[in-house]
């Protein structure tokens, strides 16, 4: 019998040649993050543990992102709890305002192919566009992993997701792994992996599945999976050694259950307030005033994002009703969309551009909405209450609709 | 076998921890000064009106959403016994019994319940509402360890040899 990527990964962690769905384990794990928000409660839980020292320093990275800059006089007590931890603990990994924590674990490097990554934010998931099996876990959990470097967890069951083909001129990643939401409902996929392939998923960049991988947890799945390819090998600046390059599903193995797409039949959607599986082809809301557009997030806020968003506005204005606020995921992003120009057209379209971090997606600072208002936005959950106040509505959109609406001030079709 | 009767709070589904406590109060410094912000979204005065012993009864995917492990804390600090649903999303599964919050799930009960009205949990085997019975299993081993030591702090301490 053959194996999914996600229990290939599994029974080479724990030394074993198969495991099956179902199985509880332990494993060992080869990175953690910690992000600002939830570090003070981190560190109070690892101590209470009584625990003295971290299992691995050099495994562990800390982020602050949803708090920079601080917006709330009492932001900052995070800043200090966190470096006091890092400090007292021998930690070296810390970012404090380098970007989103998502985006830094691969970007910086230490997250790689076939590794098993936990972090204190459901949008964990978002590693397994190289091919890891990352997920999110509260922070009681993470002050144990911290102290003892493992985990027990429950193999998943594993959706076997295929698109092949080529996607139309206007349709993004974004657009796909908002249609799965949809089609498989926001707890479709609870407690199982979601392992994408097709010839559509092979052409796409690995920012196009970090897109995917990000949105897993809306359909509730533990983690999502990519196979490692040579674009991976680039991305992550390695040669892929034998097991990473044995990371993809058997033709034999066992799927709970098995979508096809074809990318040509795929079209831009919305994800309308406020479930993020209620999805509509942006067509059939044409027409609707907005007042805001943010392009950004971990979700959408990388450079082929920028890039995209770019080639639509440039040469014109932004609709004087919208604001467009465009966050970079990264310092890295940020400085390569200035290098390649997309900023400074984005700039000269009006819009107003953000520092990278978090703040706007998770309803805290940098463009927070009032009852009544609409926002077409690209990052990955629109709650009630998620981006300001709970007669907010949000509309979630790949960057190309995003870029599309802020020109006509409502929401227009590509 | 654990007995314990308490007055019912009906939710829908999918209430995500955005609802359970929106990310604008996370900062605040303790779940005490939280809770009072608990169900802010979708019913302000919720948090105000549970009682100690008080039951939560809802629909599917219930804790959907983000990692945040304040949702099971200020769901306990609110008195709340136990949470009774159709499903319960993954990692506020794990956070709630890594608080000792009991998590029940069941397909039935939330179709024929009624808020205000009373139920009867007997933990691991039943529930009872009007006279009807509504079965519920039981916890795999290494999860009934878990709340047996009391939480995952109180494990790891037992662990490190402090408890």
């Amino acid at each position: 019998m053959g194996q999914t990527i996600i229990e290939k990964i599994i029974a080479h962690n724990i030394g074993r040649e198969t495991v099956k769905p179902g199985e509880i384990v332990t494993v060992k794990v080869d990175r953690v993050m910690i992000h600002d928000i939830f570090i003070p409660f981190v560190a109070d839980k690892f101590e209470e543990m009584g625990f003295t020292r971290l299992w691995d320093a050099d495994k562990a990275v800390l982020v602050y992102d949803h708090l920079v800059p601080a917006s709330q006089l009492d932001d900052t007590r995070h800043f200090r709890i966190g470096d006091e931890f890092a400090k007292k603990y021998g930690m070296k990994n810390v970012h404090r305002s380098d970007g989103i924590c998502h985006q830094l674990m691969t970007e910086a490097g230490y997250v790689k192919p076939g590794h098993v990554v936990f972090g204190t934010d459901s949008h964990t998931t978002t590693y397994g566009c190289v091919g890891a099996f990352s997920s999110g876990i509260g922070y009681t959990e993470m002050a144990s992993v911290l102290g003892t470097g493992t985990m027990w967890i429950r193999v998943p069951e594993t959706i076997k997701v295929e698109i092949n083909g080529e996607l139309p001129p206007g349709v993004m990643s974004k657009d796909i792994i908002l249609r799965l939401i949809g089609d498989l409902g926001a707890d479709g996929a609870t407690y199982r992996a979601l392992e994408f392939s097709g010839s559509a998923v092979d052409g796409m960049t690995v920012a196009s599945r970090m897109a995917m991988a990000n949105m897993a947890i809306e359909a509730g799945a533990k983690c999502a999976l990519f196979t490692p390819d040579h674009k991976t090998a680039e991305y992550c600046e390695i040669e892929l050694d034998e097991f990473q390059k044995s990371l993809t599903g058997d033709g034999d193995a066992l799927y709970c259950q098995t979508i096809s797409y074809q990318a040509e039949e795929m079209v831009p959607v919305l994800a309308c307030p406020s479930q993020v599986d209620k999805i509509r082809p942006v067509s059939e809301l044409a027409g609707t005033v907005i007042d805001q557009v943010f392009i950004g997030s971990c979700t959408n806020g990388r450079l082929e994002d920028l890039q995209a968003a770019a080639e639509i506005l440039k040469g014109k204005r932004v609709s004087p009703f919208v604001k467009l606020i465009v966050t970079p995921a990264s310092r890295k992003v940020y400085q390569e969309a200035v290098a390649c120009g997309a900023i400074s057209i984005i700039a000269e379209a009006g819009a107003i551009i953000t520092h990278p971090g978090c703040g706007l997606c998770c309803g805290r600072a940098g463009g927070i909405l009032s009852d009544g208002e609409r926002v077409v936005a690209t990052n990955n959950r629109n709650f009630l209450g998620r981006m300001g106040t709970s007669k907010v509505e949000i509309f979630l959109a790949s960057p190309m609709t995003a870029a599309v609406c802020a020109l006509a001030g409502k929401i227009t079709h590509a | 076998m654990e007995q314990f009767s308490g007055k019912v709070w009906v939710l829908g589904d999918d209430i995500d921890t955005d609802i359970i406590i929106p990310t604008e109060y996370l900062a605040l410094e303790t779940i005490e000064d939280m809770k009072l912000f608990g169900f802010r979204p979708l019913r302000p005065e919720l948090a105000s009106q549970i009682g100690a012993g008080d039951i939560i009864v809802a629909g599917k995917n219930f804790g959907c959403g983000s990692s945040r492990e304040q949702a099971p804390e200020i769901i306990k600090a609110l008195g709340i016994a136990c949470v009774v649903a159709r499903s319960f999303a993954r990692i506020f599964f794990r956070n709630s019994i890594n608080n000792g919050l009991l998590l029940i799930e069941q397909p039935d009960l939330y179709g024929d319940i009624k808020e205000g009205d009373t139920i009867t949990v007997t933990v691991n085997q039943s529930i009872s509402y009007r006279g009807k019975q509504y079965p519920i299993t039981s916890l795999p081993e290494n999860l009934v360890e878990i709340i047996k030591a009391g939480g995952l702090v109180k494990a790891m301490r037992k662990r490190n040899g402090l408890e």
